[in-house]
């Protein structure tokens, strides 16, 4: 019969209207701001509206996810803080859209290069976030940060970062990543280790012979 | 897949027995890493007529340009295909570069006429006999042929990158500064931006001036003019910024062609000048809907160059990502066309739920949405997350099949969409073979045709799937097409799952500076939106020579003026649904 096809997709229609008072009850009022509920509701056991109730509410961020780039110091017992960067070049020479600059450090007598960053500029108004700056430092010095609510009033002052404001401590990139963070330490301590032992045996082949 | 190295015997032997005519014309191409055969120019029409119909070579899949500025020469390079399966038969023409000028093989294969158009605009290279060669991505008052290696931008900064002042001294500067908004152009001798008005509907003129004399050519006594209208730039539901300009008869449409380029950023030319690794970002940018199996087409293509295979969890975790986009690819246009329909959001909304939830995968393994960049050289960015794997078992297994169903049950079967659809925007099987159309179009028009089947790629043979076809070639079909194509992906999916294996995910270390040596590789994949082509030619310096995309909804468009022909205005707009283009790779 002419119609039944339009009726059956209506009926489809009706089930997710009713699903989503069915889950509102299901949740008696606690469906968001919940952290149990929104668990389930943007899983893949979810039924009923799908949305967020952004600002107030916002999507749970996984660690892996990638914003913008920042760099890391490493704050010492003495109160000082150290850069990690080295001023490598590595990531500048692998951005695609070219939007890092550093200015390496030389030492003032002797001319020669240190291994730190006197300057260290990234232009977010061209970075496209692809992380690859991040996932090639090969002393974990620059990471993607999670922070995306970024939005300013104007767009040609303030949207070439400095090394002042791409600073952050490793504490932060710890509490944003923690596995990540964790995974990283682990493989840096093996490594000392690997280079201690390796050393020693070195040294103990000089003794020897 | 890609081919290189060597050449297969076997197709040497297809050509020997060819006719004794070009026993003594054609050559090999014996540069070291290159496939095919050289051709005379002369020669060129006959070749091409006779490989589609001795050879059964009858699906022209890419058709490109490369300058070899230091040699002086110019190469046209075609990439033909049997629509039964196997691989390509690569021809090439060769000319000299100051009087590039080629036969246009529109007549034998009408599906190079954009692709023609596009190497004529970017590279100068001059098609004769092609019967509208202007410029397709570019505009009328652009200077010069960018691809050519002796082109320049007027804010021009260096060949190649990396570049040089970016470290150790730093040296920053804001680009607005260097190109103030209107100061980056450059304007052919004596043209005026200010005065230039655009030549519109070239192409109709001369059939208007034809048929001028007997308006009301809808066969009524009633005297009628046809009109010419727009449909764009950005029409809402064009998908883009997007143009058709059609020539009417009341409400049937008459004519009609394709107008692009508005979001044309030449991303060949920014390929060639990245190096390799920082290509792949690039082609997330692509078509943004699927960038993972952009990342996949792009990786196999330079992967074929230098000669490695990425291990095997890897190929599974690829194929798990290149088949959820194609889910995701496949929701999207069915809920678009829904909305192209004038079926306002609803079903859109409820196909793009199911997306958000893969999109979350994505986003917890690669780290984007979207713009996922997740794939390398012989590997992939980062290993799944914990959890993530359950999550897709979930999906794969229970939810997405069900709510697939609904989707079904929601649809198919309604009155209106088939009365809408059905018999709309036919393309016929010929036509669509013609035409180069590519994925869902070619497979709704009843070929057979898929490139995971019959040219498998990565490990796609060891999985049990369908090809789908349907044999109406028209709306309809290719929402079926799509639908039951969701059901197939699933289906690998859960094999995938099944199958996935522990073990590293990378060859060799992940060096942030491949090297490539030198040759040419042609990478192709089965994208949601058709067949998506990587031709890549190195001279084993750090960056790509020659970086040459073969994009499914460019080309998929040569046939949209034939499907619309005759049909509704109203329709029009659905049967570009149908074809489901992406502005960021039709343009590139
Ligand atoms: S790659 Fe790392 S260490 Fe090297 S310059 Fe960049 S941030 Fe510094
Ligand atoms: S995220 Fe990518 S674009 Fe942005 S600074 Fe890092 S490498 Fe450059």
């Amino acid at each position: 019969m002419y119609g039944i096809g339009i009726l059956k997709g209506l009926g489809v229609t009706l089930k997710h209207f009713v699903e989503t008072y069915v889950d509102d009850f299901r949740w008696l009022g606690k469906r968001y701001y919940n952290e149990e509920a929104y668990a389930v509701r943007q899983g893949p056991k979810a039924t009923g509206i799908f949305t967020v109730q952004y600002p107030e509410e916002k999507l749970i961020i996984p660690e892996n996810f990638r914003y913008l780039p920042f760099i890391l110091y490493e704050e010492k017992d003495d109160g000082s803080i150290e850069d990690r960067c080295t001023s490598c070049g590595i990531c500048p020479k692998i951005c695609p859209p070219q939007c890092i600059w550093i200015v390496r450090s030389n030492d003032p007598e002797t001319g020669r290069p240190i291994p730190a960053p006197t300057e260290f500029f990234i232009d977010i108004d061209i970075c496209m976030s692809c992380g690859l700056c991040a996932e090639y430092c090969p002393f974990d010095a620059i990471k993607m940060d999670h922070v995306f609510e970024i939005a300013s009033y104007e767009r040609m002052e303030h949207h070439i970062l400095n090394k002042e404001q791409l600073s952050k401590p490793v504490s932060y990139y710890s509490s944003i990543q923690p596995k990540n963070f964790r995974r990283e330490e682990e493989a840096r301590v093996a490594k000392e280790a690997a280079k201690a032992a390796k050393k020693k045996e070195r040294e103990a082949k000089k003794a020897a012979s | 897949m890609t081919e290189n190295v060597e050449v297969p015997k076997e197709l040497d032997a297809t050509i020997q027995s060819m006719d004794n005519r070009f026993h003594d014309i054609v050559t090999l191409d014996d540069r070291k890493s290159y496939t095919g055969y050289l051709v005379p120019v002369e020669n060129l029409i006959d070749f091409a007529t006779s490989i589609r119909d001795d050879l059964g070579y009858d699906y022209l899949s890419s058709v490109t340009g490369v300058d070899y500025f230091p040699e002086e020469k110019m190469e046209v390079v075609y990439h033909a295909y049997k629509t039964s399966g196997g691989g390509a038969l690569v021809f090439k023409v060769q000319i000299p570069r100051e009087k590039p000028e080629v036969p246009s093989l529109i007549s034998v294969f009408p599906g190079s006429d954009f692709q023609e158009r596009e190497a004529w605009d970017l590279l100068g290279i001059r098609f004769s006999g092609h019967p509208n060669l202007t410029r397709i991505l570019m505009w009328e008052g652009f200077e010069g042929h960018p691809l050519r290696k002796d082109w320049k931008e007027p804010f021009f900064e260096e060949e190649k990158k990396p570049y040089k002042n970016r470290w150790p001294e730093g040296g920053v500067y804001r680009i607005e500064d260097e190109v103030p908004m209107g100061k980056n152009v450059k304007y052919p001798l004596g043209f005026d931006p200010q005065k230039w008005t655009p030549e519109e509907q070239t192409t109709f003129k001369e059939d208007m001036d034809s048929e001028a004399g007997d308006n009301g050519s809808n066969g009524s006594a009633m005297h009628t003019d046809q009109i010419v209208v727009n449909l764009g730039p950005q029409h809402p539901s064009t998908h883009g910024v997007f143009r058709m300009v059609a020539r009417l008869d009341g409400e049937t449409v008459v004519d009609l062609y394709p107008e692009m380029g508005y979001l044309h950023r030449n991303h060949e030319k920014i390929g060639e000048r990245n190096t390799y690794i920082m290509n792949m970002p690039y082609t997330d940018r692509l078509d943004y809907i699927s960038s993972m199996s952009n990342n996949l087409g792009y990786a196999l293509a330079v992967e074929s160059l230098m000669g490695i295979k990425p291990p095997e969890r890897t190929e599974y975790i690829r194929v798990m990502m290149v088949e959820l986009t194609r889910i995701v690819s496949h929701l999207w246009s069915i809920g678009f066309l829904l909305n192209d329909l004038g079926a306002f959001f609803t079903p859109a909304l409820y196909a793009i739920n199911e997306r958000e939830l893969i999109l979350d995968i994505f986003e917890a393994t690669a780290g984007s949405r979207m713009m996922c960049n997740y794939l390398r050289f012989g590997g992939i960015s980062r290993d799944l997350p914990d959890g993530i794997l359950e999550t897709v078992r979930e999906l794969v297994n229970e939810r997405l099949p069900r709510k697939i169903d609904e989707l079904d049950t929601y649809l198919t079967e309604n009155e209106i969409l088939r009365s809408r659809c059905i018999g709309v925007g036919v393309l016929s099987k010929e036509d669509a073979i013609a035409y180069s159309a590519a994925g869902p179009v070619l497979r709704a028009s009843g070929v057979s045709y898929d490139v995971r089947r019959a040219d498998p790629y990565s490990i796609y043979e060891r999985f049990e799937f369908d090809v789908v076809v349907r044999y109406n070639g028209d709306v309809y079909d290719r929402y079926l097409v799509r639908m039951e194509e969701i059901r197939q992906s699933l289906r690998i999916l859960h094999q995938v799952v099944r199958d996935i294996p522990e073990g590293e995910i990378q060859t060799g270390k992940a060096l942030y500076q491949v090297r490539v040596p030198a040759g040419e590789a042609y990478g192709r994949v089965e994208n949601p939106k058709g067949e998506l082509g990587f031709y890549v030619v190195s001279n084993g310096k750090p960056n790509p020579w020659r970086y040459h995309i073969r994009a499914p909804s460019f080309i998929n468009l040569t046939a949209l003026g034939k499907m619309c022909k005759g049909e509704k205005v109203a329709d029009v707009v659905a049967i570009l649904g149908s074809i489901d283009i992406v502005l960021g790779e039709t343009d590139r």
